[in-house]
Parts: C-alpha cells; structure tokens; sequence
C-alpha cells in the first residue's frame, strides 16, 4: 500500500530542503561567484550578490602570478599516479581474497584497515627522514608512493566489497570448461569488475587530491599540489578575496564535478562495506 | 573449490600489498618508537642522540600544552560529531520525504565534502570569519551589531564550524543510505496504529539508524583526531586551538624535538588505535554476515 502524499505537504518538504541544501552549497556558491567579480565589489557592503560586471581578470592573474597550471599538473600526477599504482598492486590482491578466501582472509582485511587508522602525525618524522635520506622530499615520486601507501587499504577494501557480489559460480564453470587462470581473469573477471574498478578509482582519485597533511609537509616548491597551492593564500595575499575566490574555484571545480558522479561509491569506500 | 595450486597463487596475488603495508606500519613505527626513548634534536649534531628512557614521556605529559591540546582535541571532535550527527540525522530524514528536485538537493548538500581542507579553511577564514570584510561582519553590522573577530574571539568554535561544515554531507549520506533501507511498511503500520511521530522517531527510526550512527561516530572520530589543515591554515595553533595533532607536529617539524616529538606521537597512535578497536569489531562482525 502506497503511502499518498498531499501536493501540499510535498511543497513544505522541498521548500525546506532546498533552503537548507542552498544554505550549505552557498559558501561554495559565493567563492564561484566572488571569483568573476573585481577585488572592489568583492568586499562591497552590502555584499553585492549578481548585479556586479563579470570579469575574469582574476582568473587571469592568479595563472599568472602563481603558475595555477604547475599546481594543477602536480595534483593530477600526484592523484592519479597514487591512486592508478594502487588499484594495481590491490586488484590482484582483492581477487584472491574475494574468490579464494582462506581462514586468514577476515583478519589480513581488518588488519589492513587498521593500518589505515594510524595517525600520520605519530610517524611524520621517520617520513619526513626516509625522504630526506632518499632524496624524495618535495618530489611527486615520494609523494604518489605515500598517498598510494595510505590509500591502499581503503582500495583493497571497496574491490573486495565489489569482486564479492561477482557469483562465484561463474568462475567455477569457466573452470570446468577449462579456462586457464589468465583466461579467467582476462575475459570473465574483468569486463564483470570494470563497475567496481571504475568507482575505486574515482573515489581514490577525490581521496588522493583532497590530502592536505602530507602534501602540506613533504613539498615545498617543486611537487607542491593545489593543496599546498591555496595554503599559500592564507594572509596577506587571502584578503584579495577575488583572486582567492578565482584560486579556490580552479582548486575545487574539478573534483566537485568528479565527486557528483561518485556519491553512492562514497558510502560503500568510506564505511568499508558497512553500510551499503 | 579451491585447489592447492590456487591457494598458492592467491597468496602470491596477495603478497604485494600485504608486504608494502607491512612495511608501512611497522618501519615508521618501529622509528618512532627508537626516536620516542631518545634526546634527539637534528638541528644540533654536537649532541649525541643519548638514552632518554621514559624522560620524553613524562616530559610530554607533564607540559604545560599538553592538557589544554587534549582538551581542545576533544572539545573539537565532540562538537563536530554531535553537530554533524545530530543535524545528520534530521537532514537525513528530510531528504527521505517526497519533494521535487531530490537529486539536487542531495548534490548541493554533499558538495562541502569534496572541497578540499585548505580551501574550505581558506575560505571560511577571509570570505565569513573577516572582522572588516567577511560575510558574517557585513551581517553583523547590517543588526547594528558589532562585528565578532571569529578566529581571535571563538576560535575553537570557529573551527568546530568550519569542520562540521565539511564533514555533515558525510554524516547525511551515509544516515540517508541507512533510512532508505528501513522498511515504510513498518512506519505506516504505526502511523496507523496512532503512534505520533516522536514516538515513531525514538521507537522506529532511532533504533533502524542505531548500527549507522555507530559506524559515522568511529569514523569521524578517527579523521577528526587527526585533522590539520583546518587549523594550519586558520590560527596556526594560536588562541587555544592547538590539538593533540598539531602540538606533536610542532614539537616535531617545528622545534625540531624529534624525541619528544616522538614521545606524543606514540600516545596519538594509542589513542587511535582505542577507537579503532571498536570500529573494527563492527566492521569484523559484518564481514561474517
């Protein structure tokens, strides 16, 4: 039995949920906007909210003054790299604990995830040396290894959630019919995972670019992603609040378009499995 | 079935990230624990790194910023879970009714989530928190009121704000996926039954919800204890707003005290692990269903 809504308490409930969705979007609504107008208007008062003359002058300078583009090329490597090199060292892993599990498979899971639970700032130093001695401190190298490192278990954790729901009956009959291991794996396994790679690697990527304790710490100039990008807007130059706004927006657009595609994935990789 | 030879080649498929994780906890922790029982200041190599014994220990707890990091750390992550959970819960019951243009709403409310933290921080810190040209000073001034200096005046609340800000669309949707798995059968039944709507909330609802707002409070908890950039960018530690987090990153980084340092990062990764245990005990338990 349907439950019948009155049109009139329908209005009242979106009504209220577009107010309160619009008053958490709007800090993020007013950067986009305070980002096209000039440094004057931004800081008008009354604040000025559409009626101002859009200029993307501030656009303009802030590509020019701080290389945006440098920034932006370091996060996509430094994201990317990280999260394409764990999937990789992860999909194999996931496999055989999805499809041969064993009595160790629950306590290698709960172990990794427990690794992801150390604080990073109790082993900050003996990062902070290892880089220094390797020669990795403010590279894109040390820095795609670390976030891979921390982002590992959360990987293995979502492809194992994932390669789960594939029936395990379809492996064995393929077996039967005398498919060998790269057979197996090559043209079952993978077109049945690309969903589950596909959301892993989004999700991984959101993760890996919004880091901001080690891309803050291990990069100076050289690596240094949008994170550590807009940590260099804090004052004097954060009371530009147009070139701050057009700053942010380039720093946040991409993964905000990214992100909209990844909400249920975001449940499933962030609960490890537990709520779905 | 599996056979022996599968057996062996999943153990094989495992191994990498098996061995790379291992490394990863134990090496840097093996360091801070060596570190932790030595007198260590890199910046002055005429100094022997000499035995410490439990000295940085006791020197790190007995410091005079070590009770009021531990208090802020937990005013910070108790404000951020009972707002996020509490408005969590509400929001998500909201989204739970019928309206029209449901997916947008979901969409702007999850949005925070994906800026990054040294954005968020930014932001909130010039463009709302500025006591001459923020936002919140403009409407300050607009009551006749006199504009607060939010980072100097309330800066631990400032932070809780900017924080829950960024972590409620966790909260909500996760709470959301759990209370669109309730059964509305259940509902109406005591809907009909005469049950008003508190009762339905505290006797329906809460319970249905019980498992998720667990698993949100062991989650937050974990990244909350840890955060940074928030407080990196705002105060930088001032005005009572140095957390647990970043007193050992400055004894460590800043100071360059790499045993004391040490010291406290090893109560951190203790305190963690308390909260982990029981995150992975739930967890644990849904892998066997």
């Amino acid at each position: 039995m349907a439950r019948t809504v009155t049109t009139r308490r329908k209005s009242i409930n979106t009504a209220l949920a577009w107010a309160i969705g619009l008053l958490i979007f709007f800090p993020i609504l007013w950067t986009i906007l305070t980002s096209f107008k000039t440094e004057a208007q931004a800081i008008a008062d009354p604040p000025i909210f559409l009626g101002f003359n859009w200029t993307l002058e501030n656009y303009a300078v802030v590509q020019e003054r701080s290389d945006y583009m440098r920034f932006l090329w370091n996060s996509v490597i430094i994201a990317g790299g990280s999260t394409v090199l764990g999937v990789i060292i992860a999909v194999p892993a996931a496999w055989s604990m999805a499809f041969v599990p064993s009595r160790r498979t629950k306590d290698i899971l709960l172990w990794m995830l427990s690794t992801k639970m150390l604080p990073a700032v109790g082993v900050l130093y003996p990062i902070y040396l290892m880089f220094i001695q390797l020669g990795l401190l403010d590279s894109r190298a040390g820095l795609v290894i670390v976030l891979m490192l921390i982002n590992l278990p959360i990987i293995v954790w979502m492809l194992y959630t994932y390669f789960r729901e594939i029936p395990g009956e379809i492996l064995e009959a393929a077996r039967m019919d005398g498919a060998t291991l790269k057979e197996e794996i090559l043209y079952i396994l993978t077109p049945m995972a690309v969903p589950g790679i596909a959301s892993t690697l989004l999700l991984n990527f959101i993760l890996a670019w919004n880091e901001a304790f080690w891309t803050l710490n291990l990069t100076a100039v050289n690596a240094a992603p949008l994170t550590a990008f807009i940590a260099s807007y804090s004052s004097p130059e954060g009371l530009f609040f147009a070139k701050l706004s057009a700053a942010s927006t380039m720093a946040i657009a991409p993964i905000l378009i990214l992100g909209w595609f990844s909400q249920k994935q975001l449940v499933r990789g962030l609960t490890f499995g537990a709520v779905k | 079935m599996a056979t022996q030879h599968s057996r062996s080649a999943a153990r094989l498929m495992m191994a990498p990230a098996v061995v790379l994780l291992l490394g990863w906890m134990l090496i840097p922790l093996t360091m801070t624990l060596y570190f932790s029982f030595r007198n260590y200041f890199p910046l002055r190599p005429d100094r022997d790194p000499s035995w410490a014994g439990f000295d940085n220990y006791a020197r790190f707890v007995t410091s005079s910023a070590f009770w009021p990091s531990v208090q802020t750390t937990l005013v910070i992550v108790g404000g951020v879970l009972l707002i996020t959970v509490a408005l969590g819960i509400l929001l998500s019951m909201l989204l739970d009714q019928p309206m029209w243009g449901q997916g947008i709403v979901r969409i702007l409310v999850i949005a925070p989530f994906f800026v990054m933290p040294t954005v968020s921080a930014l932001v909130w810190k010039n463009m709302f928190m500025d006591p001459v040209n923020g936002l919140f000073a403009h409407l300050w001034r607009l009551f006749g009121a006199e504009p607060v200096v939010w980072l100097s005046d309330a800066p631990v609340a400032s932070i809780i704000l900017i924080v829950s800000w960024q972590w409620l669309p966790f909260a909500t949707l996760i709470l959301l996926t759990a209370i669109q798995s309730l059964d509305s059968e259940q509902l109406e039944a005591a809907e009909m039954d005469g049950a008003p709507p508190l009762s339905r909330f505290a006797h329906i609802i809460l319970p249905h919800l019980s498992r998720a707002i667990t698993i949100v409070i062991l989650i937050q908890t974990i990244f909350l204890l840890s955060i940074f950039a928030e407080v990196f960018v705002t105060t930088g530690g001032a005005f009572g707003t140095r957390t647990l987090t970043y007193l050992i990153y400055q004894r460590v980084l800043e100071s360059q005290n790499v045993g004391l340092g040490s010291a406290g990062g090893v109560y951190a990764i203790i305190l963690a692990n308390i909260v982990a245990i029981f995150l992975m005990r739930i967890v644990g338990k849904n892998l066997d269903a």
